[in-house]
Order: C-alpha cells, then sequence, then structure tokens
C-alpha cells in the first residue's frame, strides 16, 4: 500500500486511535468496574464513589462468595461437565465426521445419514417436548441431562469432516494397501492429522458446556446439583437470600458486604476460567472461522 | 453388494452412537409435539385428549401473544442492523492501524465479551446499570437524574439492543478483518496512481470488495430473526418491562415450564419453529446463491 503523509491523513489517524480506544476501552471497563465493585467496602459501593480502583479495600465478597453459597460445589459440576462433556462430543464428531466424509460410492446411504443430521439443524421438537424426552429417560438430576441431548454438535461435525476431505487422499490410500482397516486408519493416520481441527471444535465445546446455565436450571430440580453458570444465575436474582441463609453474623458482614459486592465477586469468580484460557481460544476461534468457510 | 456392504461395515457401526443419540434427543421429541393439539394432562402422557387446533387459536387470541411477536421482531431486527453495520465500521477504522501490534490489542479487546456467558454479562450490568452504578453515577456529572435502564418499559428494548451489540461486534470485526486483508494491495496502488485519497479508496474498492461477505453476515442473521436472544432478556427482564421486553422463548418458557402449560407452551414453541426452520433454509438457499456459500 502506498501512505500519503498530508495534514488531512495524520488528523484523520489521531482522531481514529481516539475512536479506536475509546470502543476498546468501552468493552473493557466494566469488567475493570465489576472488579474494583468487588474489593470495595459496601458503602463506599453504595454511595457511588467505587470508579475503576477499589474503595477502602477489603476481600469480605471473596470470603463470602467462597464459604457461603454453594460455589465450590457448583464449580466441581461445571468441571465435570465441561470436561465428560466435550470428551463426548469430540468422540461423536469424530465417529461421525470420519464416515461421513466418504463419497456416496463408499458409504451406502451416506445422503441419508446426512439429512438426518442436518434437519436436526433447522428444526427441533422446541422446549417442552425435549424437556418431556429427559424426564422419561430418567436423567433428571443427572449430569447426562446436561451432556446427552447435545452429544452430537452437527455444526462441529460438519467443520472436521470438510476438514477430513481437504486432507489428500493418498495418505489414505496408501495406508489401505498396507492392509489398514477403517478404524486403523482412523486411529493411526487420521487422527494425529486431525489435531489442529480437533482443538477448534474442542474448543468450541468447552466454552459452549461452560457457559450454559438453562439446561442446569430446568434438568436440575436439586439446586446443590447445578453447574456454575446456573447457580451465578440464580444469584443474579436472589443474593439478598443467601446472605441470610449464611448463618454468620449478618450485621458484621453487612457493613463490609452487601449484594452488590458479593454479586461482583462471584460473577468474577465465574469469568476467570475463561478468561484465562481466553489467548488460546482467540487463536483457535479465528482459525476455526476459516476451517468453517472451506466449502463442501 | 454383499462385498461391498463387508468393506462399508465399519463406517456404518462408527455411525450407530450418534445416529441413537440423535434419534432420542432431536427426533422423539419431534412426536411430543403432538401435545400442541392435545389438552396435556401429565397423567395420561400423548394420550391426553384431542382438541385440534384449540390451542393455536387461544394464544392468537391473546393479545400478549401478539405483543410478544411484535417485541420479538422489533428488538431482532435493530440487533441484527446494528450487528453488521458496528463491526464493519469498526474493522474499516482497525484496518487504517498500520501496527500490527497496536491492531492486535484492540482486536483482542473487543473480542473478549463474546466467551462470556450471558449470565456474567447480565451480573455486570446489573451493576453497571443501577441506579448508583457506574453509568449512572457517570451521567449524574452533567446533572441527568438516574435512568432505570431495565425498570422503564420504553427504554428496556435499547437497552438490550445496544448490549447485545456491545457483547458480540468483536466476531463481525474478525470476520471482517479477515477478509480486508484478502483484498489485493494491487488495487489500491492503482487507485493511488489515478489520484483517489483514501476516502474514495474505501468507497470504491474497500466496501464493493467486502460486500459479498456483509451480504452472507446478513443473510444467515436472517435465520435468527425470531431468536431475539433468549439467554440476555430472560437474564435481564422483570414483570414491569413484560410489555416492551417479552419475547416469544421467554414467553414460551413462563406458559409451559413454570405455569405448567404444556401444551400451550408447545403450540408457541411450534408456531416458532416451523416460521425459523423455513428462514433458516431459505437464508441457507440465498447464502448459496448470493454469497456462493455452502454450509453443507
Amino acid at each position: 500500500m502506498i501512505y500519503d503523509k498530508s495534514l488531512s491523513r495524520r488528523v484523520f489517524l489521531i482522531l481514529n486511535y481516539f475512536i479506536l480506544l475509546l470502543i476498546s476501552l468501552l468493552c473493557i471497563l466494566p469488567f475493570i468496574n465489576l472488579l474494583a465493585v468487588s474489593f470495595s467496602s459496601s458503602a463506599a459501593v453504595s454511595a457511588g464513589s467505587v470508579t475503576f480502583w477499589p474503595v477502602e479495600f477489603t476481600t469480605k465478597a471473596y470470603e463470602f462468595a467462597l464459604t457461603g453459597g454453594s460455589f465450590f460445589s457448583s464449580l466441581w459440576v461445571a468441571i465435570q461437565r465441561t470436561v465428560i462433556g466435550t470428551l463426548v462430543n469430540l468422540v461423536l464428531i469424530v465417529l461421525t465426521a470420519y464416515p461421513l466424509s466418504k463419497s456416496k460410492q463408499k458409504l451406502m446411504g451416506r445422503n441419508i445419514y446426512m439429512g438426518f443430521f442436518i434437519v436436526t439443524m433447522l428444526f427441533s421438537g422446541g422446549l417442552i417436548p425435549t424437556y418431556l424426552v429427559v424426564v422419561k429417560m430418567g436423567l433428571i438430576d443427572s449430569i447426562w441431562s446436561l451432556i446427552l441431548p447435545g452429544a452430537l454438535p452437527v455444526f462441529s461435525m460438519i467443520i472436521l469432516m470438510n476438514f477430513i476431505r481437504g486432507l489428500p487422499e493418498e495418505i489414505e490410500e496408501s495406508a489401505i494397501i498396507d492392509g489398514a482397516g477403517p478404524v486403523q486408519v482412523l486411529l493411526r493416520i487420521l487422527l494425529p492429522l486431525l489435531k489442529p481441527a480437533l482443538a477448534t471444535v474442542g474448543l468450541f465445546s468447552i466454552v459452549a458446556h461452560w457457559n450454559s446455565w438453562f439446561d442446569g436450571i430446568i434438568y436440575m430440580n436439586n439446586p446443590a446439583n447445578y453447574p456454575l453458570q446456573s447457580y451465578l444465575q440464580t444469584l443474579l436474582q436472589s443474593f439478598e437470600q443467601i446472605m441470610l441463609k449464611s448463618g454468620s453474623d449478618y450485621t458484621q458482614l453487612l457493613s463490609m458486604m452487601n449484594a452488590r459486592t458479593g454479586r461482583a465477586a462471584q460473577m468474577f469468580l465465574g469469568a476467570i476460567p475463561i478468561l484465562l484460557v481466553y489467548p488460546f481460544l482467540q487463536k483457535y476461534f479465528t482459525k476455526g472461522l476459516v476451517l468453517g468457510s472451506v466449502k463442501g | 453388494m454383499l462385498r461391498k456392504w463387508k468393506q462399508q461395515r465399519a463406517y456404518h457401526l462408527m455411525l450407530i452412537p450418534s445416529l441413537v443419540l440423535v434419534f432420542i434427543f432431536s427426533y422423539i421429541p419431534f412426536y411430543g409435539l403432538i401435545i400442541a393439539f392435545q389438552k396435556y394432562n401429565p397423567g395420561l402422557g400423548f394420550n391426553s385428549p384431542w382438541v385440534g387446533w384449540d390451542n393455536f387459536a387461544h394464544i392468537f387470541n391473546q393479545p400478549n401473544f401478539v405483543r410478544t411477536i411484535w417485541n420479538t421482531l422489533y428488538m431482532s431486527v435493530f440487533k441484527i442492523i446494528g450487528g453488521i453495520i458496528v463491526p464493519v465500521i469498526f474493522a474499516l477504522l482497525l484496518n487504517e492501524v498500520l501496527h500490527s501490534g497496536i491492531k492486535r490489542t484492540f482486536q483482542t479487546l473487543v473480542y473478549i465479551p463474546n466467551f462470556l456467558s450471558w449470565v456474567i454479562m447480565a451480573g455486570i450490568m446489573l451493576d453497571i446499570l443501577s441506579s448508583d452504578g457506574i453509568i449512572n453515577t457517570f451521567l449524574g456529572v452533567f446533572g441527568i437524574a438516574p435512568i432505570s435502564f431495565l425498570g422503564t418499559p420504553s427504554i428496556f428494548p435499547w437497552t438490550m439492543i445496544v448490549s447485545d451489540i456491545w457483547k458480540g461486534f468483536g466476531f463481525g470485526t474478525v470476520v471482517y478483518l479477515a477478509a480486508l486483508t484478502s483484498i489485493d494491495p494491487g488495487l489500491y496502488e492503482a487507485a493511488v496512481i489515478d489520484g483517489a485519497k483514501r476516502w474514495k479508496q474505501t468507497i470504491y474498492i474497500t466496501l464493493p470488495l467486502l460486500m459479498p461477505t456483509i451480504v452472507l453476515m446478513t443473510v444467515l442473521s436472517l435465520g435468527n430473526v425470531l431468536n431475539a436472544g433468549f439467554d440476555q432478556i430472560y437474564n435481564l427482564y422483570s414483570p414491569v418491562v413484560y410489555q416492551t421486553g417479552d419475547i416469544i422463548d421467554t414467553y414460551v418458557y413462563r406458559l409451559g415450564i413454570q405455569q405448567a402449560q404444556y401444551s400451550i407452551g408447545t403450540a408457541v414453541g411450534l408456531f416458532k419453529s416451523i416460521i425459523s426452520s423455513v428462514l433458516v433454509a431459505v437464508s441457507y438457499i440465498l447464502a448459496y446463491r448470493v454469497a456462493g456459500y455452502r454450509i453443507f
């Protein structure tokens, strides 16, 4: 590119940096404000004097968040759900994408299988019939109710299928000539090649499982089984009640923290895991977008 | 034929787990849709008495329901428009930044909110939008009385629209930046020789070449026009703003699950599902025809 150094160009560039900075700050200042609120005393927060730095620093809200309520037990449910759910997703994605990457001639009824999966992307039975099926399967209050209904993410499967089709066919053919069957080809030849694509769709699954809250609310009758995001969701409505139930000296606690600082602390704790893996996420998600646009 | 089957057997076996799970959790709920035509009684299950189209007649006679459709369309149309315009402008401005480190920093900052669930985001919004939160404190500096962003029916939809665009525009920015980097620099060099300044280059080169991506993103979001954002609205609305904030999905949830009116809830869900699936199918076809993009 060729760049001019005229005055108008310079004015534009300065303005441009200013606008970009302003918009970018709009995206992170709320988080910094939340962090400051979570470390401030309740009096300072109610007075509206907290901006981006804690006022009357206290860690009471975090002490409460980690002891009162069921933060740790729901964190554990969320970890189990994310690990098992992602593994189930990945196994099914691979087992489905590999056969479907074959042509019609090599896999009888390929288009019928494909249609079977795609219909579920377009049309669904909706909330209530799905809920009734989960009830009938006896999965209420079981972690499997959060994993099995979405066991095969069809969109991720299509991404992987297109990725496999993009690999040179000769690799597979030479393995078959050497006497390998489909299972050996998949495990020994394809899996190592699929690593980057699996990382991408795996991260889609991790984020989806970690961030889901609604299925936890409807499929778990006992709040003790809520995954973290479902538990945090209940806090949005009723933090005061949880504080009352905690049994510690309420008046003393109230002087240092209130529903706002407590909620801020828990929200921040809930966001930390995703923020920690964020640098990896961004890299793979950007790649995933490019992968997703591969034409089938 | 038999030999062919023998060769393919492994592929078909691999597909079985996915076929079974998708059948149970996606196809059996289709059968559950029949309760939209029954007066569902949990004791009788699917043997409940048939009522034909009564449930549909009932919902369309409710003034609430028509209002809900209007709210859904209103919010999602503005979310789609803003969700296209904001990232395009941001990507164009960002594209003028030559320093790759600064460019990446801005891009990273605006991408963060994408990875957090609406539960966390709602927690943040409840805090920053409260009467003594940071936004009203800031407005107070200019002598503006505190605004109840989440409790005023006329303001609530716009709070939803703006915050949805705020959370999501980082994703669009990445997509458009990817499209911008693929533009041939030779075009700009030729334009400079012809005497075109930056502004003219943007109007006559950048925007036309960005158009296919813009069209594609718009078309794909069309299929979502009846999903005005359940996660967001459910976590932020309250009875005060039902009048302007209630959307089809929140209505189904309140009616179907909370009030246990399974038949009515399913009927609303079925109505939405049919229109949505037509829209998704049309948008996929349009995406292929207009932008040459194939999803599968």
